[in-house]
């Protein structure tokens, strides 16, 4: 299942972890929006294109690949591994301005910090989707809605908000 | 105080019902065990031997009088009477159940309290130094950075599922209260050539199975960069630290093996491309916060009557001698409530104790206490004049126990009479030390002497930077008691060293008194336990133990 902040989404993008049977990669047959792992980027020229990152790639070695890159997802081998929520917020913070996908067996209690750290939609196993539909994903986004930290999600930090002395709407 | 505003208020709440929706989602079926564990740690919800585990957030060890009898409250209720004070100035509760838990931290919201990280592999609670606002050589009051740090780090998205848990702790003073040497990352507030007030930061500290001394990651930290600063250290930790072995996935394995300078190369650059603007809190912020921990309006005192209770009272006497600290206000002291009573559990105190330590704190303490690491009370501003009133008060709930910093002041984690994870027992064996040296001339005599107890190789019973340290494992179902001398927590923080084979539970008081007695034939004229130590090396101390 994909679902975004406005909950389960179609996804148009393949996935293809599977070289070529025959030739290199540059070889592969590619139709429509693909998603390749990250270590064959720089062999394949096509668009839209998007790349898988296990979560032990460092993030500069993405920048350069930003402008032939419309999507970039990154793998959470588990949802206790939290690497993933660092390499979101490096890459937004080096400039990608693409979409950002996580990938894994999240849970619905991350959402929230998930976009925060920049990214804009999650991928989940057909096991954790069935436990967690979308509207348990929407529902956590609810639930803690003030934050210590300014995110990238367009809220104020607790810390501007007392300044700006905003009144809080009724909860 | 730091007082909640209308934001932490709804934060806390907030939070407090996201946690029953998870117990709920759990009862469920809809989150497995395996996905609800790190969100109930999160909520300082353990699973021990014999049931849930509750720990308490006191943030940098501070609280009032309401927030203390909201504690007994909940022990009362929801517990067997008494609660535990930790080694990171937190509580815990041994017995509450899994259905009272959103309950629990309901009544605690209630007193601007809560549970947030007091477990799990996200920012734990930031402690301090607990003569925070007393001692006169202080610099800054460190509860000002160190509040910045608990709003910063609560739920803070990308470390939340971190590693490993990770620690920050937080001294003003040159004299290290706070062991910010064995922390993950150790914060020093100084003053530069220029005399402008920073920080000195320190990372890579920690105790556990492989304890390790901080090193200096940064000598001068302006203060307006603490949060950018701190983002980019915990970043390269959660990016590059290790996951693959739980047992080295501690900041301090990264920093071991990449090497100080490496480390802090890779901070520097991050924190260079960092937006610091939208990190740091702002200015009038951090004054809003220094606010609440503006020194309250103690006039000097004359210390009244004070020498003639002295004269009049040999054990209030003592106890005065003992466990009080100067305050920078005269006339005024920082007074310890000792939670060690001789045969006493460490660090325990009944519903009836907590009240009675919170009057004392409202009628002549200005409302406030903190916790200690060494797991004791201190009421941070006494009048000299009061001192006996509040020593007669504490007689009456049996806590006026003159040892701290003594021998029978035992540092001990709970061990296997609670904790899940203990090879060992820890509270007996501080028992049966603190009954063997009862005396108190006899511990005056000996003078300041930290023991330090564990009931596993974790150390939350801080044995590697005991004086004297006892490590209590499992071999071939026999405890087996490892000690190690030498170990220093403050600014000239060391790790003990291990005399040799280990000892039996019934051994353990016999081979303290012979390392006492071994000091006490050594030592020259006030010489504390540590400095003769550090004099004469292990050698005797070998000798005594082992020599047949």
């Amino acid at each position: 299942m994909l679902l975004d902040r406005t909950g389960e989404i179609a996804d148009p993008w393949r996935l293809i972890t599977d070289p070529p049977a025959e030739g290199g990669i540059a070889d592969l047959v590619l139709e429509g929006p693909c998603l390749l792992p990250f270590a064959w980027i720089g062999a394949v020229k096509h668009a839209p294109l998007g790349a898988h990152l296990p979560n032990d790639t460092e993030p500069a070695a993405v920048g350069p690949h930003f402008p032939a890159l419309d999507l970039i997802s990154i793998d959470f081998p588990s949802f206790a591994d939290g690497r993933g929520f660092s390499i979101a917020a490096r890459l937004r913070d080096l400039g990608f301005r693409g979409l950002l996908r996580a990938h894994g067996p999240l849970i619905a209690d991350q959402f929230a910090y998930l976009l925060e750290c920049g990214f804009d939609q999650v991928w989940l196993p057909p096991m954790v989707a069935e436990r967690q539909p979308a509207e348990m994903w929407l529902a956590q986004l609810g639930s803690v809605t003030l934050g210590y930290q300014r995110g990238r999600e367009g809220r104020a930090s607790i810390l501007e908000q007392r300044l700006g002395k905003k009144p809080l709407a009724c909860a | 105080m730091y007082r909640y505003d209308e934001f932490d208020h709804r934060f806390v709440r907030e939070r407090v019902g996201q946690f029953r929706d998870q117990v709920d989602r759990r009862l469920k079926g809809e989150l497995t065990e395996e996905e609800f564990k790190p969100l109930r740690l999160m909520n300082g919800l353990y699973l021990q031997l014999h049931a849930y585990m509750l720990r308490v957030a006191i943030p940098y060890g501070t609280l009032s009088g309401r927030q203390m009898r909201m504690l007994a409250h909940i022990a009362e209720t929801y517990d067997r009477g008494y609660g535990h004070f930790t080694t990171r100035q937190n509580i815990q509760y041994n017995w509450p159940k899994l259905k009272d838990v959103a309950d629990i931290l309901d009544d605690l919201a209630s007193v601007e309290m809560h549970a947030i990280q007091t477990s799990g592999n996200c920012i734990r609670n930031t402690t301090s130094d607990p003569y925070a606002g007393v001692a006169p050589e202080e610099i800054e009051d460190p509860r000002i950075t160190a509040e910045v740090i608990r709003q910063w780090s609560s739920l803070h998205p990308e470390f939340t599922f971190l590693g490993r848990k990770f620690k920050i702790a937080v001294t003003g003073s040159e004299h290290d209260r706070a062991a910010i040497k064995v922390h993950d990352i150790g914060i020093q507030i100084r003053r530069n050539a220029a005399g402008e007030t920073g920080y000195r930061i320190l990372a890579g500290g920690g105790q556990g199975r492989t304890p390790m001394i901080g090193q200096e990651l940064r000598a001068f930290l302006p203060k307006a960069d603490l949060l950018p600063y701190l983002e980019a250290a915990l970043r390269i930790y959660n990016l590059h630290g290790r996951r693959d072995n739980k047992f080295k996935a501690r900041i301090k394995i990264l920093v071991h093996e990449l090497g100080i300078e490496e480390y802090g190369r890779q901070v520097e650059e991050e924190f260079a491309r960092l937006d610091r603007a939208a990190i740091a809190a702002p200015s009038a912020e951090v004054a809003r916060i220094a606010a609440y921990f503006a020194p309250p309006d103690l006039a000097p005192r004359d210390p009244g009557s004070l020498a003639r209770a002295k004269a009049a009272h040999p054990g209030f006497a003592a106890w005065v001698e003992q466990n009080t600290y100067p305050h920078r206000v005269p006339g005024h002291v920082a007074a310890t409530v000792s939670l060690k009573p001789v045969g006493g559990a460490p660090g325990d105190a009944t519903a009836d104790q907590m009240r009675a330590i919170a009057d004392l704190a409202e009628r002549y303490s200005r409302d406030e206490m903190r916790v200690t690491h060494e797991q004791n009370i201190v009421l941070p501003h006494v009048a000299e004049a009061d001192l006996f009133a509040v020593y007669r008060g504490l007689q009456g709930a049996g806590i006026d126990a003159p040892n701290l910093g003594l021998i029978t002041d035992i540092i001990a984690c709970p061990g296997l009479d609670y904790c899940g994870l203990a090879t060992a027992r820890s509270i007996p064996v501080a028992q049966a030390i603190s009954t063997r040296f009862a005396d108190p001339a006899r511990q005056r005599e000996i003078g300041p002497l930290a023991i330090k107890i564990s009931g596993c190789i974790n150390a939350c019973g801080h044995h590697h930077v005991g004086n004297i340290g006892i490590l209590g494992l499992d071999k071939a179902g026999v405890e087996s008691y490892q000690i190690t001398l030498g170990g220093d927590a403050t600014e000239t923080a060391a790790l003990g060293e291990r005399t040799g084979r280990g000892f039996g539970f019934e051994e353990v008081p016999e081979v303290v008194e012979k390392i006492v007695d071994t000091y006490l034939a050594a030592r020259e004229p006030r010489e504390t336990f540590l400095q003769t130590y550090r004099r004469v090396g292990m050698e005797p101390f070998k000798e005594a133990l082992y020599a047949a």
